[in-house]
């Protein structure tokens, strides 16, 4: 089978690529656009290592097909920073040490932003439950979900200030 | 070796800093395994054994190698024939025949999913295509997984040439028990008479997976004129270079291992399954091949650690005073020997000292993946027996369970059940800060119950490398060969400030690959900090020393007149009273008149780690109508000897408890009765997610290793020993059974609830 | 004489099942040699299998690591780790 031609916008930029019918849009951004912050940790939409944002929902890019992404409009961790400065999670996930190999860390983040895009004033409880499809196997969660809760705090205070 | 410094002096160790490769894995940019990229590359893929055990009649490639788009297909004829050969590569000695065989099936098939081909194709189609067209011709045999099934003399034989090793004499035939291993002292006998209270129990767990969420994976490539490069996410490099050097039959020299970041490992990345396999191919092919699994071939065909059957019992005097433990463990180690059991030995009754000991490991081949190292391995297998074995037994003599344990603690000066007499350990001061935790006063709620446990790891050094370069501007560069698995590369750069006087933002340290840096054995065994962290705190030393020759020149006196203080050097000539002190970057700025560039390297094999004590406080609330056992309250103290970067060390505690809490509650391999893993998938597998824990309230106690700079002590892995325990007794309070077979999953607990119901 | 003991019940087909000597030994490397003399093969062994307890105190290859006239030398199984 013949590849597909694909426009779409990919952190804000217009972007074209080729992919096969059945390549996933995970195998589109990371082998054609070679942007490799989505990691593939099961293939199946279990672990969330390869979150991201289509049009503002958050999705596992491993469960999408490439050619799906035709006139969407995709976000990854590597549009997260703005310019120079890291978005207040990425600074929050470093204060707190929430991250130790870091490959669920991009996964996360994505996640996370998502959650207080639409709820600014989180619960723990909903941290987590929000957070649950991501898994992470060196943390524990408990710094993760301390960083996500302070990132919030700070984010809220950004508003009222603004 | 420098005394251990006084906490008060130090600057950078024991500070919180952001790790110098944070903002690389929070914005993407860090290189994994499967990020690597080169043109030309070729997709390797495996062909693996759908039966549990086969012999291997024939295999037919060559319609595979006639697809277009094919560029090479191996199989074990393409691989040296190795003899059975101990060999040691980084850690623990491996056997390199099985080794070979497990990288790729020679006449047998010893589990589904054991490799028996590999190709390299132009793209995963095609690559899958050519998978399809092997022909693999096999005789299917009866299959064992069942640990003690496995050790009947009936049962299927493994390995025709595996006669057990430890026994008095040499056994007439083959079996599965590879090893018998015996651990005692006193007399067991006279011990249980003395004893006025027995208690006993046959406790089992399953085999489970490491669970590291980055897939192995790697890149390899070899030139025309031989030379190989690889760059693969593992935990050492080095290991990685030994390994395809012995497997491919190919000189150390030739080989060039580049470590990528590594997506978690916790002892499973401790050996090499695909690097030499997408060697061959590139060998073959000409072009650079990049292997990485799925995650299903993850679990069907890598990890996991042994599932057990644990037999103990104890007997104590009314007082408390354990006078008698037999202790027998029977691990698997899946296809080939060599499961944790020696390990599960040593560390089963380490933190207990009792006169009357018999312990009887067997290690057992099954038809089930080989099992790889998994966190402290082997311990928290035999702490789940003798911890809730213990816990009857604080039951039985009404008796606070921290009592129990302090009564008949291990102090320095007592000598271990494995042998050595103990120095400089924290474990009675470890379960004082459990006992004096508020957490351990709280009040339960309904359908709740509260456990203790404790575990112990040994810890190792080992050989290590580490350069300090210092830059013309007076920054720091510090080179290792350790893999940073959870931030070493944090108090690598610490403990370099520490010495050198510079703050940490001023000191980049970076893992090097095999050509750069001096040999260096895996990051593994919660060595790293404490054995590379002793070479980079002797390179920084000999900086030290550098440039105070060198300050000594400047001022044209001796360098006996010379201090260094607060990073700098300071003039004690009472003849030039006008010197001012000297930054480390004025003296960099000279370095070419005094003698050229400053660096110095140190390369070592440390001795003498410390070993680590944890107690864990763990409360669980029963669901019993679902049988849903949640975590509502934990607590882990561990002795840490000190904490060089306390952030990183709470999140090695928290997250062994967070494995061990899996472990105890959900994680298992499920094997059908064609010996097929049922649930090779995160869906099925479960390991904890976010919303199945509490905050886990990590404390850090601090007795110092008086033969680390600093003080450190190993700490990744005593944190996974105690939460099979710490979860399985509070289930035994909140529902007032023992629970002996793990996982206590809510079958399990359902089919409890409704027996004491009826 | 430095007191050597082995823990468990690894290496004692060597020593004819003796699990506690005394040898004449001022280094790992002398106390191997020795213990070699004394059980041919024993030395190889514990250098390949074991690791030395001195005093408490764990070195795994340490030839150069000194001991005590009244040292206890513990040998116990070569510990790797995850």
């Amino acid at each position: 089978m013949s590849k597909r031609h694909i426009s779409t916008t990919v952190n804000g930029d217009a972007a074209e690529f080729l992919a096969e019918p059945g390549a996933t849009l995970l195998d589109a951004l990371r082998d054609e656009l070679r942007l490799t912050g989505a990691k593939e940790g099961c293939g199946s939409g279990d672990c969330g290592a390869c979150s991201v944002m289509v049009d503002g929902r958050l999705v596992c890019a491993c469960l999408m097909l490439a050619p799906e992404a035709e006139g969407r409009r995709i976000e990854t961790i590597e549009g997260m920073a703005q310019g120079g400065r890291l978005h207040p999670l990425q600074q929050k996930f470093l204060e707190h040490a929430a991250l130790q190999c870091g490959f669920c860390t991009p996964g996360l983040l994505v996640a996370a932003k998502a959650l207080l895009d639409q709820n600014p004033d989180p619960s723990e409880t909903e941290v987590r439950y929000w957070l649950a499809g991501n898994l992470c196997r060196c943390t524990g969660y408990d710094k993760v979900i301390r960083a996500v809760m302070d990132a919030a705090a700070d984010l809220r205070q950004v508003r009222r200030a603004s | 070796m420098t005394d251990v410094m006084d906490r008060p002096a130090l600057k950078v160790v024991g500070t919180r800093p952001i790790r110098p490769d944070g903002v690389d894995k929070v914005t993407g940019r860090a290189q994994f395994g499967a990020d690597f990229h080169l043109p030309g590359m070729l997709v390797g893929k495996i062909k693996r054994s759908p039966h549990a055990h086969a012999r291997i009649v024939s295999i037919d490639t060559r319609k595979a190698r006639a697809l277009a788009g094919v560029k090479a297909v191996i199989t074990a004829a393409d691989l040296p024939d190795l003899a059975s050969q101990e060999y040691e590569a980084g850690e623990s000695a491996s056997n390199l025949r099985d080794l070979s065989q497990n990288c790729m099936a020679r006449d047998k098939a010893l589990y589904q999913g054991h490799a028996l081909a590999a190709v390299a194709a132009v793209s995963a189609q095609v690559a899958d295509e050519a998978l399809d067209l092997i022909e693999v011709v096999y005789e299917v045999l009866p299959h064992v997984i069942d640990v003690e099934a496995a050790m009947e003399p009936s049962a299927p034989v493994l390995h025709a040439h595996l006669f057990t090793e430890g026994l008095a004499e040499r056994p007439a035939t083959a079996s599965n028990i590879a090893k018998v291993n015996r651990l005692g002292r006193g007399d067991l006998e006279a011990g249980f008479g003395e004893a006025d209270v027995v208690v006993q129990g046959r406790y089992t767990t399953k085999a489970v997976h490491q669970g590291y969420i980055e897939p192995h994976a790697c890149v390899a490539q070899v030139s025309q004129d031989g030379q190989c490069q690889v760059w693969s996410s593992s935990q050492g490099q080095f290991m990685v270079r030994t390994y395809c050097a012995k497997i491919l039959g190919l000189e150390i020299a030739d080989i060039r291992v580049t470590p990528a970041e590594i997506g978690g490992g916790f002892g499973g990345k401790t050996t090499v399954y695909l690097e030499p396999l997408a060697l061959a191919l590139s060998r073959q092919s000409g072009h650079p091949v990049k292997m990485v699994m799925t995650r299903e071939e993850v679990f069907r065909a890598t990890g996991p650690t042994s599932g057990a059957v644990i037999e103990v019992k104890l007997g104590a005097k009314q007082d408390g005073t354990i006078v008698a433990a037999d202790v027998v463990l029977k691990y698997q180690a899946g296809a080939f020997p060599g499961s944790p059991v020696g390990a599960g030995s040593m560390t089963a009754l380490a933190a207990y000292d009792i006169p009357n000991v018999a312990i009887t490991g067997y290690d057992v081949v099954t038809n089930s993946p080989k099992v790889a190292a998994y966190r402290a391995p082997g311990a928290p297998i035999s702490a789940f027996g003798v911890e809730s074995a213990i816990d009857d037994l604080a039951r039985e003599l009404g008796m606070d369970p921290i009592v129990l344990r302090e009564k008949n603690g291990v102090v320095s000066g007592v000598k271990a059940v494995y042998g050595p007499t103990y120095r400089d350990i924290g474990y009675l001061e470890t379960l004082k800060a459990i006992k004096d935790h508020p957490h351990y006063a709280a009040p339960l709620g309904p359908n709740q119950g509260r456990g203790v446990a404790v575990g112990f790891w040994f810890n190792v050094g080992g050989e290590s490398t580490a350069a300090v370069h210092v830059n013309e501007d007076g920054s720091a560069v510090v080179v290792t060969g350790n893999p940073d698995i959870g931030g070493s590369r944090a108090s690598m750069a610490m403990m370099a400030a520490e010495v050198l006087g510079l703050p940490v933002e001023q000191v980049r340290p970076i893992v090097a690959d095999t050509a750069s840096i001096g040999f260096s054995m895996l990051t593994g065994g919660s060595r790293t900090t404490f054995a590379t962290g002793m070479a980079v705190t002797q390179a920084a030393g000999k900086i030290v020393e550098d440039v105070k020759r060198r300050a000594a020149l400047i001022w044209d006196t001796t360098v006996d007149k010379v201090a260094w203080e607060s990073g700098q050097a300071v003039c004690l000539d009472a003849t030039k009273s006008a010197v001012k002190p000297l930054t480390l970057a004025a003296i960099a700025a000279q370095a070419g008149r005094t003698g050229g560039p400053i660096s110095a390297e140190v390369s070592l094999n440390a001795q003498g780690a410390g070993p680590g004590f944890a107690v864990h406080l763990c409360d669980v609330e029963i669901d019993r109508e679902t049988g849903h056992v949640t975590v509502v309250r934990y607590t882990a103290a561990q002795d840490v000897g000190r904490a060089i970067h306390p952030a990183y060390v709470e999140g090695q505690i928290q997250g062994g408890v967070a494995q061990g809490v899996g472990w105890a509650l959900n994680e298992e391999y499920i094997f059908d009765a064609d010996g097929q893993m049922e649930n090779a998938g995160f869906l099925d597998y479960r390991v904890p997610v976010a919303s199945d824990l509490p905050m886990i309230d990590a404390v850090l106690v601090e007795v110092p290793n008086p033969r680390h700079p600093f003080g450190a002590k190993g700490v990744g892995e005593a944190p996974i020993v105690p939460p099979l325990a710490a979860v399985a007794n509070a289930v035994r309070d909140a529902l007032g059974v023992r629970m002996c077979d793990l996982p206590l999953s809510p079958p399990k607990i359902r089919a409890v609830v409704d027996g004491l119901a009826s | 004489m430095v007191h050597v003991v082995l823990a468990g019940a690894d290496g004692r087909e060597f020593t004819g099942g003796e699990g506690a000597f005394d040898v004449e030994a001022t280094s790992v490397r002398r106390l191997i040699l020795a213990l070699d003399q004394r059980f041919p093969g024993f030395g190889d062994y514990v250098e390949r299998r074991m690791a030395f307890a001195i005093d408490g105190v764990i070195h795994q290859d340490a030839y150069g690591a000194e001991l005590a006239p009244d040292s206890e030398v513990c040998l116990i199984p070569k510990i790797g780790g995850g």
